[in-house]
């Protein structure tokens, strides 16, 4: 007898996405919390001082995964606004929008633990590097991308527009981060090159991957806790809506 | 396909007529770039090496901030008087028709720019080479400037305080054109060749040329749905 294959799209519901995500978010909220508090004390305690930096080059471990994530989630999204513009999955929609701020969270949170940084480390806040630059107008993409959406009123035109907002940033944040390089490389401004880093050593990798994936976990929970309340106001005269507030139909 | 080319052409030819019957719009695009461009030497100094080695950057993000000026337009009175809509409900392809638009407002915003920046370019204290390379740059440049903020424009229209929120929107997507455009002039300015610059600006105008069509129509769909 075969087995009954999982009903991957039945998620893409309002009413089983609600319900699953309702069950997912403490845990990942509470693993979120664990690998925080692991990551850090690693990271703080465990960890010894780098021979060049001395304690500052700690920030790293907020500052790296701020930085992947913030790259990650903005492809991410654009996914999801693939998805939701050609298929019109509703949940898509939602989800697009609900990672925008976090991602804009974390753009930011880069930029501004990059900044801390580098003030001991260079002994600026702020130099024209490719990759602070390129950093800089990442956020300016998801705040174009909020601000569209906060502008249209109508929720369905919002979400469409927004994606193909999204798409376009995505198409050409390659092409961006290209020529923020080659500008970088020509202007031979302040030549100082992160890449160059020593090779690191274990327990500082440790620390740094386990707070990649209390990131990751808080960036999951906080985008469905999100996306939860979104789907409850756009369906808030739907049945499933009513049934789980316990209103009447 | 002789239909098609003669709508294309009809509709370029309302818009060049529209725009020649208010020819205040784009002279008022204009007059922004020259006094952009001469307010920038108040600000910094009149020291004239100063103003040379500025020169690319100021005249580059000054035709920046004047399509940006000029986007609004793009789509809003054809918008407000309903011709839009007749034109989504046209049998010819939208991301084609939408071309003929772009290329009316480059050659009524964005090639008067290209013409009067050789006399800006001297203004800055820029010599006949880098003038030459300027011009170039601004030609292959301004047409990715109208292409990529039509989008914007067509993604914010109908909305409250739209001028503003193009800007937001589009601005960090031009980052790539004004790199590139102002590259070439600082390229022959240092005394290597632009040829790389103008090459890659090229491409990226290929580029955007194929793909930003189709994101205008679509933003137009859904706007005017």
């Amino acid at each position: 007898m075969a087995q009954p294959r999982v009903q991957w799209f039945k998620f893409s519901s309002p009413p089983n996405f609600y319900d699953l995500s309702g069950r997912l978010i403490p845990w990942f909220g509470g693993l979120a919390a664990i690998l925080c508090v692991a990551g850090l004390y690693v990271g703080f305690v465990v960890a010894p001082p780098d021979y060049q930096q001395g304690d500052s080059y700690r920030i790293m471990f907020i500052h790296v995964p701020a930085a992947w994530m913030s790259m990650f989630l903005y492809v991410l999204m654009a996914v999801y606004a693939a998805i939701g513009l050609i298929w019109r999955v509703k949940t898509a929609e939602v989800m697009a929008k609900a990672i925008a701020p976090t991602g804009a969270l974390f753009a930011f949170l880069c930029l501004w633990t990059g900044a801390l940084w580098g003030k001991p480390t260079w002994g600026t806040y702020w130099v024209w590097d490719a990759r602070l630059t390129s950093q800089l107008i990442l956020l300016f993409l998801y705040l174009g991308y909020m601000a569209l959406h906060g502008a249209i009123e109508d929720r369905q035109r919002a979400a469409n527009a927004s994606a193909v907002l999204a798409l376009a940033g995505v198409v050409n944040v390659p092409i961006i981060y290209f020529s923020v390089v080659w500008w970088n490389t020509l202007h031979q401004g302040a030549s100082i090159t992160v890449t160059s880093a020593p090779t690191m050593e274990t327990v500082m990798f440790v620390a740094l991957m386990l707070m990649t994936f209390a990131c990751w976990m808080y960036a999951i929970a906080v985008v469905l806790w999100r996306a939860r309340l979104e789907l409850l106001e756009r369906e808030r005269r739907a049945k499933w809506v009513l049934e789980r507030m316990g209103g009447k139909a | 396909m002789s239909a098609l080319l003669r709508a294309l052409m009809a509709l370029l030819r309302r818009d060049l007529l529209l725009a020649m019957r208010r020819r205040q719009d784009a002279l008022v695009v204009l007059g922004f770039f020259v006094v952009v461009v001469s307010l920038f030497p108040l600000g910094v100094g009149p020291d004239p090496q100063l103003l040379r080695s500025m020169a690319p950057g100021v005249l580059w993000v000054s035709a920046l901030l004047a399509t940006m000026l000029s986007l609004e337009r793009l789509f809003a009175d054809d918008f407000r008087d309903g011709s839009l809509e007749q034109l989504l409900l046209t049998p010819q392809p939208l991301p084609l028709l939408v071309l003929m638009k772009i290329l009316a407002h480059w050659l009524v915003t964005g090639l008067p720019l290209v013409l009067i920046s050789p006399l800006l370019g001297m203004q800055l204290n820029l010599d006949g080479t880098e003038i030459a390379v300027l011009m170039m740059a601004l030609l292959l440049g301004t047409p990715i400037l109208s292409l990529v903020g039509a989008i914007g424009a067509g993604l914010t229209l109908g909305l409250r305080g739209g001028g503003v929120l193009i800007s937001l929107l589009i601005l960090p997507l031009y980052v790539p054109a004004l790199i590139m455009g102002a590259g070439a002039v600082d390229a022959v300015m240092y005394g290597s060749s632009p040829d790389a610059h103008l090459s890659l600006l090229a491409a990226l105008l290929i580029f955007t040329l194929l793909l930003a069509p189709w994101a205008i129509a679509a933003a137009l769909r859904i706007m005017l749905d």
